[in-house]
C-alpha cells in the first residue's frame, strides 16, 4: 500500500481524495499483480527449480535442490547441464525453429485471411455486424479437441475430400493430407483466426471514417488511403491480434500431434516427449522456460512499440 | 450453506487413513489396451460388488510418467518387468503386497516368480500376469508377392534391411513408439549387446533405423492391430499377443487378409508384464482382491484365450483353448526360448542418450 506524501497529510478521521484514489489504485493494480504471481509466477519458479536438477528415479523423479547433509552443512547442487544440452544437442534447437517458422507463417496467414474479414464486419450495415461476430466467435462453443478431430474425419485418406476428390475424377489415389505439415499449418490457422479477427474488428470499428473522405479529397484512390490511412491505424489491432495468434501458436501440442506427422518436430511436442516419453522432469522444465524467455522477447518489443506510440 | 459438510469433509480428510476397513467398493485399474477379457471383469464385479474403473494405456513410459508424477489415482497396474517394474520397486512407487489377503498366491509359477526375484526381492511388490515376446507380425499374402515366397520372414531383416524395408514401404511397415524395445532389438539385429550403453553401439544403431526410417509408415504401440487385420499394413513390430489379436480379427471380419506371428532368429524380447498397487493407492484392499481374482486358473485361461499371451498361472494350461496351448508363437519351442532376451535397467545417462537418438529417428532427421 502507498504511505501518503507529508506534503498533504490528511485531517484525522478522514482520507483525502487523493489518498483515496492512491488506495484505489493500489488495489486495483494489486489484485491482477497478486494472480500473476499466484498463477503465473509461482508455476514459473517451480518449473525454475526442476529445470536446474537432476533426473532421479523416484518420486518425484528429479533431485532436490538443497540438502541437509549429515554433518549439518547446507548442500546446494544446481545442475546447468540441462539448458547447456538444449543449445548442445541440435534437435532443440531445430524444434525451436521450426516452431517459430511455423506459427509465423501461420500467423501471416491469419492476418491475411483476417484482415478482410474484420474490415468486411466493420463495412457492413449496423444490423449485421453482431451476427457476423457471433459467427466467428461460435466455433469457440465446441470443445478445441473436437474441431481439431474433424480435421482429422475431414483429411484422412478415405476421409470426405479425399472421397469427393476421387468421387470428381480429379484423382485415382487418395491424397496424403493427414498427417503433414499442411494439416499442421489448416490447423493452426484455423484455430487461431478468431483471435485475429477479433482485435482487428476491434481497432478498425473505432476508425473515424472522415479520414477515408479526407484522403479522397486530397486525391488517394480507394487503394491508396488503405494503405496509407486504414493499415497505419489499423497497426496496434495487427500487432495485438499477431501476438495472440504467435505466442500459443510457438508452443502448440495438440495441433502438430493430431494433424501433423512424426517428423512434424514442434517444441511442444519435443516437451511432451521429454516429460511423458523420456520421464526427464528436468530436461522438459529446461524446455519450458528456454521457450518462455523466448516468447517474452515479442511481447516486451510490443510493449516498447505502444510505450513509444505514447510518447 | 451449513458448515457440517464442510467439517465432515475435513473429518474424512484426517480421519480417512483409518477408515480403510469401509474402503468404498471402487476400483480403478490401469492396464495395456487389448489385455483383459470383458467378461472376466463383469464376473469380477458381480461377485464382489466393487466396480471397476477401467483405463488403458499403450505404452510403459505413459505409464511410468503418471506413476512417478504421484497420485495417479489407480489402484492395480501392470508395468512390464523389465526394466520399467524394476526402477520402480527401486523408486519406491509401490506398496508391499499383503501375501495373506492372496489365496491363490500359491499358483503362481515357481519358475517365473525365481526370475523376477532379482527386481523383487522376496516377490514382495509384483505379481506376474501375462507373458509374451515381441516379434514380427506380417500379413503372409503381400509379403511373399513383394519378396518373393522363398524370403525368409523370421528375421528382423524384413525391416531393418533398407532393400526389404524399401519394396514392403507401400503396404506399410511400422514399428513399437517404444525406445527400449526398438533399440534393443536394432542392437540385436547388429550382433551387439542389446543393453549395450556404448555410445558406437547407439550411434550404429540410430544408423540402422535412420536408413529405414524413410519406409516406416508410424510408430505407434497399438494401431497395428487393427491395420494389420484389416490388410492395411504389411509388417508389424508388435507384441506377440497383440499380433495373434489381429490374426483372429481378420478371421472373424473373413476379409482374406493372413496375418502370421514370427519370432525372429536373432533374438527377440521376452516380457512379463506384472500386477502392482502403487503405494498412495486409495483401495488396496479391492486392489488385492482383483490381483487374486486373476490368480484363479479358470479365470486367467479365459483371458489368455482371449488375449493371446501365455500366463503365469500352470494350472491353466489344460483349461486353455487347444489353439492357444498349441502355439507356438504363444508357448515357443526351448530353442527359441533360449533366444529371448530381457532389456536390462540403463542408467539415466546412457538412458537419456537413447531417448534423444529415439526422438531424432523419429523425427526423421
Amino acid at each position: 500500500m502507498p504511505s501518503p506524501s507529508s506534503s498533504d497529510r490528511p485531517q484525522r478521521g478522514r482520507r483525502s481524495l487523493r489518498q483515496r484514489l492512491h488506495l484505489g489504485r493500489g488495489t486495483v493494480a494489486g489484485i491482477p499483480l497478486l494472480w500473476l504471481g499466484l498463477f503465473f509466477g509461482l508455476p514459473f519458479l517451480i518449473i525454475a527449480r526442476i529445470s536446474l536438477s537432476e533426473v532421479v528415479i523416484g518420486l518425484p523423479p528429479y533431485s532436490s535442490l538443497v540438502d541437509w547433509t549429515a554433518a549439518g552443512l547446507l548442500e546446494v547442487r544446481i545442475n546447468f547441464g540441462n539448458f547447456l544440452l538444449l543449445v548442445q544437442d541440435s534437435l532443440y534447437l531445430d524444434a525451436f525453429e521450426n516452431s517459430l517458422r511455423v506459427a509465423a507463417v501461420s500467423t501471416l496467414l491469419c492476418l491475411l485471411l483476417g484482415y478482410p474479414m474484420a474490415l468486411g464486419i466493420t463495412r457492413v450495415r449496423e444490423g449485421l455486424r453482431v451476427p457476423l461476430l457471433m459467427l466467428v466467435i461460435l466455433p469457440f462453443w465446441t470443445s478445441f479437441l473436437i474441431r481439431v478431430y474433424a480435421w482429422i474425419g475431414i483429411l484422412k485418406g478415405n476421409g470426405l475430400i479425399n472421397n469427393f476428390l476421387l468421387w470428381l475424377g480429379v484423382i485415382d489415389q487418395p491424397l496424403h493430407l493427414l498427417h503433414s505439415d499442411f494439416a499442421v499449418y489448416l490447423g493452426i490457422v484455423y484455430a487461431y483466426l478468431p483471435f485475429m479477427v477479433l482485435p482487428l474488428y476491434a481497432t478498425l470499428s473505432k476508425m473515424d471514417e472522415s479520414l477515408l473522405e479526407a484522403a479522397a479529397d486530397l486525391g488517394c484512390r480507394p487503394l491508396c488511403a488503405f494503405w496509407r490511412v486504414t493499415v497505419p491505424l489499423s497497426l496496434p489491432g495487427i500487432i495485438a491480434g499477431s501476438l495472440l495468434v504467435f505466442v500459443p501458436a510457438v508452443g502448440e501440442f495438440v495441433i502438430p500431434d493430431l494433424l501433423g506427422g512424426p517428423d512434424t518436430l514442434m517444441i511442444g511436442k519435443v516437451l511432451w516427449t521429454e516429460f511423458f516419453n523420456n520421464r526427464d522432469w528436468p530436461v522438459a522444465a529446461s524446455v519450458a522456460v528456454a521457450l518462455l524467455a523466448l516468447l517474452v522477447v515479442p511481447v516486451l518489443l510490443f510493449e516498447r512499440f505502444r510505450e513509444k506510440e505514447q510518447t | 450453506m451449513s458448515r457440517l459438510p464442510l467439517i465432515g469433509l475435513l473429518a474424512a480428510l484426517v480421519f480417512g487413513v483409518n477408515a480403510s476397513a469401509a474402503e468404498e467398493p471402487v476400483l480403478n485399474v490401469y492396464n495395456w489396451s487389448d489385455y483383459i477379457a470383458d467378461e472376466v471383469l463383469e464376473q469380477f464385479q458381480s461377485e464382489t460388488g466393487i466396480k471397476v474403473v477401467y483405463d488403458v494405456y499403450d505404452s510403459n513410459e505413459v505409464l511410468e510418467a503418471k506413476l512417478l508424477a504421484g497420485h495417479s489415482g489407480y489402484d492395480v497396474v501392470f508395468p512390464t518387468a523389465r526394466p520399467f517394474a524394476q526402477r520402480h520397486v527401486k523408486a519406491g512407487i509401490y506398496q508391499k503386497l499383503d501375501k495373506a489377503k492372496l489365496s491363490n498366491y500359491a499358483n503362481l509359477d515357481p519358475v517365473i516368480m525365481k526370475g523376477l526375484v532379482d527386481l523383487d526381492p522376496g516377490n514382495a511388490y509384483l505379481v506376474p500376469y501375462m507373458w509374451g515376446t515381441t516379434s514380427i507380425g506380417y500379413n503372409v499374402k503381400k509379403v511373399a508377392e513383394r519378396l518373393g515366397a522363398d524370403t525368409p520372414v523370421d528375421t528382423w531383416a524384413l525391416i531393418f534391411d533398407p532393400k526389404n524395408a524399401e519394396r514392403l514401404a507401400d503396404c506399410g511397415i511400422s514399428l513399437l513408439d517404444d525406445p527400449t524395445e526398438v533399440f534393443s532389438i536394432a542392437l540385436t539385429y547388429l550382433g551387439k549387446d542389446p543393453n549395450s550403453t556404448a555410445k558406437a553401439d547407439l550411434d550404429a544403431a540410430t544408423a540402422l533405423l535412420q536408413k529405414v526410417r524413410p519406409y516406416i509408415r508410424y510408430f505407434h504401440s497399438s494401431q497395428y492391430i487393427n491395420d494389420l487385420a484389416n490388410g492395411d499394413l504389411c509388417v508389424a513390430h508388435g507384441y506377440s499377443g497383440d499380433i495373434l489379436q489381429a490374426r483372429d480379427r481378420a478371421v472373424e471380419a473373413n476379409n482374406g487378409v493372413d496375418v502370421a506371428l514370427t519370432i525372429p532368429r536373432e533374438g527377440a524380447i521376452a516380457f512379463v508384464d506384472v500386477m502392482a498397487i502403487p503405494a498412495d493407492a486409495k483401495h488396496p484392499d479391492n486392489a488385492h482382491k482383483l490381483i487374486d481374482f486373476l490368480m484363479r486358473p479358470e479365470v486367467i485361461a479365459k483371458i489368455s484365450n482371449f488375449v493371446g499371451y501365455a500366463n503365469a498361472i500352470p494350472t491353466s494350461m489344460p483349461l486353455l483353448d487347444e489353439a492357444v496351448r498349441d502355439n507356438q508363437g504363444i508357448f515357443p519351442p526351448q530353442e527359441v526360448r533360449e533366444r529371448l532376451i530381457a532389456p536390462a535397467e540403463l542408467d539415466p545417462a546412457a538412458q537419456r542418450a537413447r531417448t534423444r537418438a529415439w526422438t531424432r529417428v523419429k523425427a526423421g532427421r
